[in-house]
């Protein structure tokens, strides 16, 4: 449970708010990398912390793109191809990313490591193709590159079976004490 | 030109503390400090210093709304950066973090503010750490909390992650979804100074908005003014990408022409001609190479239909089929539309799907009339400017470039022969 592992966390949280309700992105990020998705159960932990309507939380989830409510790979690869990425090559970027991964776009790898997504404009535009795995940006990429990536991240998550991004998104929840 | 925005590439390690206090680094809130609120909130007036978000707004004048004795204040800084082809707000955030800090701790100061927030695109989650390393250096150095510098003033300051909607960059929205409901805009009034977050007064301002306020504080309105134009002063930083050979953030005196942005980013790439750019991202209407010569500033654009915006400039060159990059941004106003509304949430809707039709070879020249008829629709019935921004790329790339249009639609008696062969063959 969110609320027994990360009690000071959320604690904290809570107090920096002048309404508790402000804290519900941040609790549903935490609980997402924690659980890899939003399962109902997740978001009815998250709803009752917050103190709100478990559907409440069910429609930010559906409104935020960031938020996945079916189970995806261990590492989302988003790639962007909106406008001033298309222009330099992210279409074919993403073709190539879906004959290597040999998985459609919103397909997930059948060792459930990958799942690759087309979102729009990401902030990274001058440095296309580029995406983001899991919160992270990977810019000015190719071919070889993208084969790179997806051998570095095979490597990790052979390595290491603690999956997510829980670390960096407790670390500023825990900023002020 | 020495940067006064961008300062990062000219002084090394600017992001820390140390380094940006030994160049001159929280000077202007010392001096904000000193002076009364009142006399902040003037000279940032006199500065003249328009919003650099997209609007426009003057910021003193903004400031200056926030009711004197309000109890309770909020400063919220725009940092949710989401239209297409705009990353200048993540390189301030990334790389510059203290100089926004110090202009949102300046604000806070002269609208008698206790709390700020960063909202930050949930998506800048890696970016934003150092922004929030940063703000850890402040805090121990005494620069955010409890008497701040010394002084009796207490100011408290958060980041805060958005999860991914561009709606979420209109200023009402951002207040909802920082209070924890639906990122929708509402209509004003109320306008957020009078009534934002949790209903209190709330000041909403662009990153690189509040990145100018130091210097003016510092070094007064009339340093401001002495670069850009007189309705559209100081710096801007332009973000250029698509077609040119050296994409990136460019920090240029307001009034620069777009011609000579495209030579800053090293001219067209590979050499190929010049055909359009969208000079606002996907929000404002296509320029072609008659408005080259025309001024990246508020109202350099207007003689030629369109908009700076937050200043994001997408070059396209001959290359580019005007229908696809039409049908691209149509596909993320659908996609971003917060479907408050009907007409913007059933508009775009069907621009896409009119527009996928005569992209895929399928469309009749009436499909061209419907899409500017949907779009005229729309404007002036959208509860925000998305609704408007999804128009502007359609209808100007019709305006600009029928002809590509009409190449791929079949004329009606085309059509016509086509769908009476099947009907002939049945009578058969
Ligand atoms: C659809 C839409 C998206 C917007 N996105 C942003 C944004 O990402 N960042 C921003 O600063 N302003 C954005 N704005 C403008 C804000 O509503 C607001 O005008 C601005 O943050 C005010 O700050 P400024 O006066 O310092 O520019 C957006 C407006 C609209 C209608
Ligand atoms: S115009 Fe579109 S984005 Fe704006 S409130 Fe209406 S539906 Fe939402
Ligand atoms: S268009 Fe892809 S990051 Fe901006």
């Amino acid at each position: 449970m969110l609320r027994d592992k990360y009690a000071t966390e959320i604690d904290a949280l809570l107090a920096r708010f002048p309404q508790r309700k402000s804290a519900v992105l941040h609790l549903m990020h935490l609980a997402q990398s924690e659980y890899g998705y939003l399962s109902e159960e997740a978001m009815r932990e998250v709803a009752d912390i917050v103190g709100v309507d478990a559907t409440h939380v069910l429609s930010l989830a559906g409104f935020y793109s960031l938020f996945y409510e079916e189970p995806v790979g261990r590492y989302v690869l988003e790639v962007c191809n909106d406008l001033a990425c298309a222009l330099r090559g992210a279409d074919e970027f993403v073709d190539m990313a879906s004959r290597k991964l040999d998985i459609p776009v919103e397909g997930t790898t059948n060792d459930g490591l990958f799942t690759l997504k087309t979102v729009m404009c990401l902030g990274g535009c001058d440095r296309a193709p580029m995406l983001q795995c899991n919160l992270k940006f990977y810019e000015n990429l190719d071919e070889s590159k993208f084969e790179a990536l997806i051998a570095e991240l095979r490597a990790k998550a052979a390595a290491d079976p603690e999956p997510s991004v829980v670390e960096r998104i407790i670390g500023y929840v825990a900023q002020v004490s | 030109m020495a940067h006064v925005l961008l300062r990062h590439r000219d002084i090394e390690d600017l992001h820390k503390l140390d380094v940006y206090r030994r160049n001159g680094g929280y000077d202007g809130l010392k001096k904000a400090l000193g002076m009364t609120r009142a006399e902040v909130i003037d000279v940032v007036k006199a500065s003249n210093l328009r919003g650099r978000g997209g609007a426009g707004f003057p910021t003193g004048l903004k400031w200056s709304f926030i009711p004197k004795n309000a109890p309770e204040t909020y400063v919220l800084i725009n940092t949710d950066e989401s239209e297409t082809g705009t990353f200048k707000d993540r390189e301030l955030i990334e790389r510059n973090p203290h100089q926004v800090i110090e202009g949102a701790l300046i604000a806070a100061y002269a609208v008698n503010s206790r709390l700020v927030f960063n909202y930050i695109r949930g998506e800048y989650m890696d970016a934003a750490w150092a922004f929030e390393e940063a703000l850890r250096e402040c805090r121990e150095a005494g620069i955010v909390g409890r008497g701040i510098m010394g002084s009796d003033v207490d100011i408290e300051f958060y980041t805060h992650f958005g999860a991914g909607a561009y709606i979420c960059g209109e200023e009402t929205a951002l207040i909802e979804s920082l209070a924890g409901n639906l990122g929708q805009p509402w209509s004003k009034p109320p306008f957020p100074a009078v009534e934002g977050l949790y209903r209190k007064p709330t000041v909403v301002n662009n990153t690189e908005t509040l990145a100018n306020v130091p210097g003016i504080l510092v070094n007064g309105p009339d340093w401001f003014k002495s670069t850009g134009t007189e309705d559209s002063p100081g710096n801007k930083i332009v973000c250029i990408s698509g077609h040119v050979t050296t994409p990136g953030n460019y920090e240029v005196p307001l009034g620069t022409t777009y011609r000579e942005l495209l030579a800053m980013a090293g001219g067209m790439k590979d050499g190929k001609a010049f055909k359009a750019i969208l000079p606002s991202g996907g929000s404002g209407p296509i320029i072609t190479e008659d408005a080259l010569d025309a001024a990246c500033s508020y109202d350099g654009l207007t003689p030629f239909r369109s908009v700076m915006g937050s200043a994001s400039v997408i070059v396209m060159d001959e290359t580019t089929d005007m229908v696809w990059a039409a049908l691209k941004m149509i596909h993320f106003f659908r996609h971003e539309s917060c479907g408050k509304c009907t007409p913007c949430r059933e508009g775009t809707f069907w621009m896409e799907k009119v527009l996928h039709r005569i992209y895929d070879g399928h469309g009749t020249e009436a499909d061209i009339k419907l899409l500017e008829s949907v779009a005229n629709n729309m404007t002036g019935k959208c509860l925000c400017a998305l609704g408007e921004f999804a128009t502007s790329p359609v209808l100007s790339s019709i305006r600009h470039f029928l002809p590509e249009y009409k190449a791929k639609v079949s004329t009606a008696a085309q059509q016509a022969a086509r769908e009476s062969v099947p009907v002939a063959m049945v009578g058969r």
